[in-house]
């Protein structure tokens, strides 16, 4: 017992016992960051998709090896022709509210998601029709086989959550207000007070798979009675309260702080998620000097990701990898067709391809987000190379609102534009070619920077058609291999964001998501 | 002395309307783009494009201005466009610790700081003098996040006496509600005890030279009557107007101090929603602390009146 709780239980005399009584299990944890949205579909917040996973439940989620399993479904048959693949739902399923999960709420909540999932998107055109044929089964009619439908389904990236139907057909650029699932855990909206407190209660009509647990598969089983989020936004204060003990789990404890907990022994500090989170260094490529590929390719010649993962990451041993690659490292598509650029290292040798790509002196405008310490860092060690490199560099500091906004533009720098932007992505999002952001090249469509690249598109469209693993992993050798030639991006490695949590939480595991079913709290 | 408050109620009117365009006009101005934020990174322009007009932020600058006074003159200060709650609700989940934070900060501020200006300025160029000014220095010196960090490390996580962050509400017990506030109160009052005892201590050191002190010095009075009836009274009037200016002092502070202790309040939420460009409550916000502003001046303006009863309205 800590000195100021003896103090507390004194002063109240016997009243204190009575309060011990029947204590419920609840999990105290510090979020990444401010939960202020509720619907999955309406944003891509991480802090809002792992709000989503307590409360809502999938059809198929992905397991520890990325390998899709079943989940509310109990199964699914895919017709001979594969042309029709039919889901069942498993008995006993219900919303928090007490309605029965029924097909007819699959089928409107996989219509609202795919309206805004990218990976959904390039499905769509193989799907003919999704039809309910009972309030357990549901088909979809395809016009082509698509291997890829139940990937689309499971992926944690953005995951489809089910959700009643009455509130699926919500239009999916509006926000849902009612955050009623039938996931293991429920939303308590009375006791939400967005920027500082969200709470979910454990759903006693949850029916969990029977399977152990396994990556976001398996059974889902809550063990904790509540699970209480506060928003601490200064690193220092959370690290206080972990060492304290007011609270029991960090989910992304700065990366300067993780020595300071790991001196505690009663704090652990563990990776739970399965996939690191990656560097990213865009070009724009509309205008000079980065609208020339080999300026582009001569600056990634300067490039050391060790320099980058060191002033994120530090010198913990283990903490970043080096990944000179497009697709996520230790995943089936990894490879480094084509990557000597990335290995060259040489400030000089980058001097000389500058001078040779014919860089005539003109301005480079970084934006770095000073609000966003990992990104910022990413940002201060590219204007580093830049100036080395002698490149007129302009180095904007502002905030990430103003970033997203000014990334948008489309104007060269005197007029408002940029010329290049860092971000970080969670491994999860470069697996695979049919949703992986930075490598689109499909001009104005593309994410910001806007590369167009016939090429790169064609060969994602391969990938897409691919039917057997050798091939489609060919068609990601040429992919990395164009990639590092058009170089819209610089891939700058991998960190590890581990997590820390109080030495009385039990049931942690590694997952693609950070979730909190199988935990408890002794 | 009615009618003058009245008088100066209503002189809000125009002040809060000024305040209002100038926020509006400069969130409308200054960039960033909530539509971009809330998409995020896989959506296409399109997509932030229909968000953008889901939010009605496409509409003109005057449809919008005009839809905000009027849903305001209808006591809506409209919907969060991140977590689409009513604004009015939002703030009333947060004013509890703010205020709170504010009261508590300024009693302590008030009964450290006046007591000693008086003192210091009582015993004029002695040790407890140049400690009050020595110490008056540091409080304006020291940044209150480093004071709210070191009180942190003393008494949370060394003595472990108090807890590093969080709030109670007020209404679960006046201890457990303390306990959580008495160390951001002390971070927060650093400066505005400096500043109050600072003036104090000018204030009285001019008074004290004043014939009427003579006066009651020589009829005999003692000195704790001369200190605190004859001289902090006429001393009053400077005294009080630094305690309403300080007000926007500790608006200030709170959102430094609610950010270092994890304090649910106000400032916090202005933070919050500036970051994300979340108009609705920076202006809700924003209106409601210009109010309070406004507000506190008219009270220092009435409590002239009660100290020097030359002052008429």
């Amino acid at each position: 017992m800590q000195r100021r709780h003896l103090l507390a239980a004194a002063a109240a005399g016997f009243a204190a016992p009575a309060l011990a009584q029947g204590a419920a299990r609840v999990l105290r944890v510090v979020p990444q960051s401010n939960l202020t949205s509720l619907d999955p579909v309406w944003t891509t917040a991480v802090v809002t998709r792992n709000h989503a996973f307590m409360v809502y439940d999938q059809l198929c989620a992905q397991d520890a090896k990325g390998e899709i399993r079943p989940q509310m479904a109990e199964g699914w048959v895919t017709e001979p022709d594969g042309l029709a693949v039919t889901f069942t739902l498993r008995e006993g399923l219900r919303f928090h509210d007490g309605e029965r999960v029924t097909a007819r709420d699959c089928v409107a909540s996989i219509n609202r998601w795919a309206r805004r999932d990218p990976f959904m998107q390039v499905l769509q055109p193989n799907v003919a029709e999704i039809q309910v044929l009972d309030d357990r089964r549901f088909r979809f009619r395809l016009r082509k086989p698509t291997p890829l439908l139940t990937m689309a389904l499971g992926q944690t990236q953005f995951p489809c959550f089910i959700m009643p139907e009455r509130i699926a057909q919500t239009d999916a650029f509006q926000q849902i207000r009612d955050p009623i699932g039938s996931g293991p855990f429920r939303f308590l909206p009375g006791e939400w007070n967005p920027g500082q407190r969200a709470a979910w209660a454990k759903f006693d009509g949850y029916v969990p798979r029977q399977e152990p647990v396994d990556g976001l598969a398996g059974g889902r089983a809550p063990r904790l009675d509540q699970v209480e989020w506060t928003v601490i936004s200064d690193p220092a204060t959370a690290a206080n309260a972990m060492t304290t003990g007011e609270q029991d789990y960090w989910e992304y404890p700065l990366h300067d702080l993780l020595p300071l907990l790991k001196r505690n022994r009663q704090v652990v500090v563990e990776q739970r998620l399965l996939d690191g989170t990656y560097g990213i260094c865009r070009f724009n490529t509309l205008h000079p000097p980065f609208d020339n590929p080999a300026i582009r390719r001569a600056v990634a010649m300067a490039v050391d990701q060790r320099d980058y993962l060191r002033a994120v990451a530090g010198n913990e041993p283990g903490g970043w990898e080096a990944c000179e690659g497009v697709f996520t490292c230790g995943t089936p598509l990894a490879n480094e067709a084509g990557s000597e650029v990335l290995k060259t290292h040489s400030l000089d040798r980058a001097k000389a391809a500058l001078a040779e790509a014919g860089y005539k002196g003109e301005k480079v405008v970084l934006i770095a987000p000073g609000d966003y310490p990992q990104i910022n860092a990413l940002s201060l060690v590219t204007a580093d190379i830049l100036r080395r490199l002698g490149m007129n560099l302009e180095l904007v500091s502002t905030d990430w609102g103003t970033l997203v906004q000014r990334r948008a533009s489309k104007e060269p720098v005197e007029r408002g534009g940029w010329s290049i932007i860092h971000t970080t992505s969670s491994g999860q999002s470069l697996t695979l070619p049919v949703y992986h952001l930075f490598l689109r090249a499909n001009g104005p469509q593309a994410w910001f920077g806007w590369p167009d690249d016939p090429e790169i598109e064609r060969l994602r469209g391969a990938w897409v058609e691919a039917t057997d693993p050798a091939e489609g992993r060919r068609v990601a050798e040429a992919l990395n291999h164009r990639a590092m030639e058009v170089m819209a991006y610089i891939p700058l490695g991998f960190y590890w964001q581990p997590s820390a949590w109080r030495r009385n939480v039990t049931g942690a595991f590694r997952a693609p998501a950070t979730v909190f079913w199988n935990m408890s709290k002794t | 002395m009615f009618a003058y408050a009245v008088r100066r109620v209503l002189a809000t009117i125009p002040v809060m309307a000024i305040v209002a365009l100038f926020v509006f006009s400069l969130l409308y101005i200054a960039p960033g783009d909530p539509a971009a934020v809330i998409a995020g990174d896989q959506a296409t322009p399109q997509d932030v494009e229909r968000i953008r007009a889901s939010l009605g932020l496409d509409r003109p600058f005057l449809v919008r201005f005009g839809e905000w006074v009027w849903n305001i003159l209808n006591g809506n200060m409209g919907v969060s466009i991140f977590t689409n709650l009513p604004v009015t609700t939002m703030i009333q989940q947060r004013i509890e610790p703010t205020l709170s934070l504010m009261v508590l900060t300024l009693c302590l501020a008030v009964s450290i700081a006046v007591p000693m200006g008086v003192i210091a300025a009582w015993k004029q160029g002695s040790w407890i003098d140049r400690a009050v000014m020595g110490f008056a220095v540091l409080g304006f010196s020291v940044p209150v996040f480093v004071v709210g960090y070191v009180l942190a490390y003393i008494f949370a996580l060394e003595l472990d006496w108090l807890p590093v962050q969080g709030y109670t509400a007020f209404r679960e017990g006046f201890f457990p509600w303390l306990e959580n506030l008495i160390l951001p109160a002390i971070a927060l009052g650093g400066v505005y005890i400096a500043l109050i005892a600072r003036i104090t201590r000018a204030t009285m050191l001019e008074v004290l030279q004043q014939d009427y002190i003579r006066t009651a010095r020589a009829k005999g009075a003692g000195q704790r009557s001369i200190l605190f009836l004859h001289a902090l009274k006429n001393a009053a009037v400077p005294i009080v107007t630094v305690i309403g200016i300080g007000v926007a002092l500790l608006i200030g502070g709170a959102v430094v101090t609610e950010s270092v202790f994890a304090i649910p309040g106000l400032g916090r939420l202005t933070v919050d929603a500036i970051l994300r460009r979340d108009y609705p409550v920076i202006q809700g916000v924003v209106l409601l602390f210009s109010f309070v502003y406004v507000l506190v001046n008219l009270l220092i303006d009435l409590l002239y009146t009660l100290f020097d009863p030359r002052i008429r309205y």
